[in-house]
């Protein structure tokens, strides 16, 4: 099994937004090892004959008619925004 | 060192849907800001998404008119990436099983026939839409947030810049004739990336590739792609590397300006989205999309080149939109010989709606008006200098040729009697001229044709006028 390093673990966290101390990442990185390491057993089962599967439910073409029929009120809306201006969301830029 | 130019192309465009992929909000373009948007969309808490089968089916429609196989399943992941324009911190799009793939596109250049292909076609939501200010902030409304996309994704296949707008003039024909979307740049219904590397000919391996973005016309991806080749070609013959970059076009200089150097950091995590089901796609339903698809703008180039005998330049050119290739038919069906009508759309009438930036539909002039002056021209009744006159109020305020040239008295004078009276007056009146034809002044005679005209309001039948006037001369 691979060994998760502190700096793998910041990467993940980094692309997630979520800060995080060496400390932590540390801890994480332990937690994480034994996930993966559960999900791993998975690898040893031989799949060669089954179809792949994106979903755990049995379903599918659960799908809708295109009719247009409510929308979110947008003062509503802005009222959970920090900042509006024009009926439109204020964000400082990022480019 | 000569090197060869490797384009490949990545366009996005919005589908006519009435409303989002996944909620029920309108997804019509031109809204107040804000007005057209749903906790689906802006990711509420508790919210489910539910596909939009029309988008389904119109995805469908897109792919097999790009000649690509359908998948038999379907799924949708979730892109990872945080911007204000997308309020999940991730875009609902598809990843390892597009619903289409393996297509093709032929184009035609300098008379070189070739065929482009398409890689994917998948299913994605559209992101909002920012305004960026100068004082450090950015306004965003989330309108486009949610509307229905697909994005077409070429291989690279193009090798020019000129092979890149054939392709985009052509992908935009076929959607444009499936009815799946307006494909209209200037709304951003239809928008292009274009991937760009050079390489040493017949070198195998591709070169470094940039990303080029902000190409707001088919003649800025011509212009772009031309521009970021050359600067590829300086790079490298300068002893430099190309570094993989995403750049933006700049249409004031023309030029491509670096955004960002693209990092090991671009990373979109995805994963299959839990909240929508896969998507089986059974015969029956390919067959019924299939059965919607309308003749595709080759076949129709096709039948008017063997049907109607149009020369393959005027096939081209009236098949390039489905507005104006259904308004030949219309005016063919309504009487008018093919090639007049061909020549009236291309030249006149193509004139007007340059001139006037208008679309077809937006002038009073209608395909039963248009074949009503054909009809008069070809019977003789109106020459084509009068017909420019007829035409003129058609396009403006509509109606039928023969109401029109009746009262304004605009029909040709074709009676040999009438004609013979004129051109004696005139031919007495300008004794001089005569006197100069006959001393072979060729010019002389142009000069009697205009005081003709000029005298029967441009309405004299041109040819019989010529006759009558070098008869009339003859025996003087």
């Amino acid at each position: 099994m691979t060994q998760l390093t502190i700096d793998e673990v910041k990467r993940h966290a980094g692309l997630a937004r979520i800060a995080m101390t060496d400390a932590e990442a540390g801890m994480f990185a332990e937690q994480l090892e034994d996930m993966i390491g559960f999900s791993n057993k998975l690898q040893e089962v031989d799949t060669e004959q089954i179809a792949p599967m994106t979903h755990p439910l049995p379903l599918y073409n659960v799908l809708r008619k295109d009719i247009a029929t409510d929308a979110l009120d947008r003062e509503k809306m802005l009222k959970s925004v920090k900042d509006h201006e024009d009926g439109q969301i204020k964000v400082p830029t990022i480019l | 060192m000569n090197f060869e130019t490797v384009v490949g192309l990545e366009v996005h465009v919005e589908l006519k849907t009435e409303s989002k992929i996944m909620s029920p909000a309108h997804a019509h373009f031109g809204a107040e800001p804000n007005m057209n948007i749903h906790v689906i969309d802006l990711a509420y808490p508790g919210v489910l998404p539910v596909m939009n089968e029309l988008a389904v089916d119109f995805g469908m429609k897109a792919a097999m008119a790009l000649n690509c196989e359908i998948a038999p399943i379907t799924n949708f992941d979730r892109k990872h990436y945080f911007y204000p324009d997308n309020p999940k911190a991730y875009q609902i799009s598809q990843d390892d099983r597009p619903i289409g793939a393996n297509g093709w596109v032929e184009i035609e250049v300098d008379g070189k026939k070739k065929k482009i292909r398409i890689e994917r076609v998948h299913l994605e939501e559209d992101a909002g839409k920012l305004t960026h200010s100068d004082e450090g902030h950015s306004l965003v409304d989330l309108n486009r947030q949610g509307v229905p996309l697909i994005e077409i994704v070429t291989e690279a296949d193009v090798r020019s810049p000129e092979e890149a707008y054939a392709f985009l003039e052509k992908l935009k024909a076929i959607i444009q004739y499936t009815g799946v979307s307006d494909v209209r740049m200037e709304e951003g219904s239809l928008r292009c990336d274009a991937n760009i590397s050079i390489r040493p000919f017949g070198q195998e391996e591709f070169g470094t590739k940039t990303e080029l973005k902000n190409l707001n016309s088919f003649n800025f991806v011509r212009r772009g792609i031309a521009y970021e080749v050359d600067r590829q070609v300086d790079v490298l013959l300068s002893g430099g590397k190309i570094e993989q970059q995403t750049r933006r076009y700049d249409e004031a200089t023309g030029k491509t300006l670096l955004m960002r150097v693209k990092g090991p950091a671009n990373d979109y995590r995805f994963i299959p989205e839990p909240d929508l089901t896969d998507i089986h796609i059974d015969e029956e339903w390919i067959a019924r999309v299939r059965a919607e698809i309308p003749e595709l703008p080759d076949a129709r180039k096709e039948r008017y080149i063997n049907d109607l005998d149009l020369p393959a330049y005027d096939a081209m050119v009236l098949t390039l939109t489905k507005d104006m290739s259904d308004f030949f038919e219309a005016t063919v069906t309504a009487g008018a010989d093919a090639k007049l009508a061909s020549n009236w759309l291309m030249g006149e009438v193509s004139a007007y709606l340059n001139a006037e930036s208008k679309e077809l539909d937006a002038t009073a002039l209608t395909p039963e008006g248009l074949a009503s002056m054909i009809k008069l021209i070809t019977d003789g009744t109106i020459s084509s200098k009068i017909a420019k006159k007829v035409f003129k109020e058609l396009i403006d305020n509509g109606g039928d040729a023969a109401d029109i040239v009746k009262e304004k008295g605009l029909v040709q004078i074709s009676d040999e009697g009438t004609l013979r009276t004129i051109v004696t007056e005139i031919l007495d009146a300008n004794e001089q001229s005569i006197e100069d034809y006959k001393n072979g002044k060729e010019r002389a005679v142009g000069f009697l044709v205009g005081q003709i005209m000029k005298a029967t309001k441009g309405q004299a039948n041109p040819p019989l006028v010529n006759k009558i006037l070098l008869e009339e001369i003859g025996k003087r």
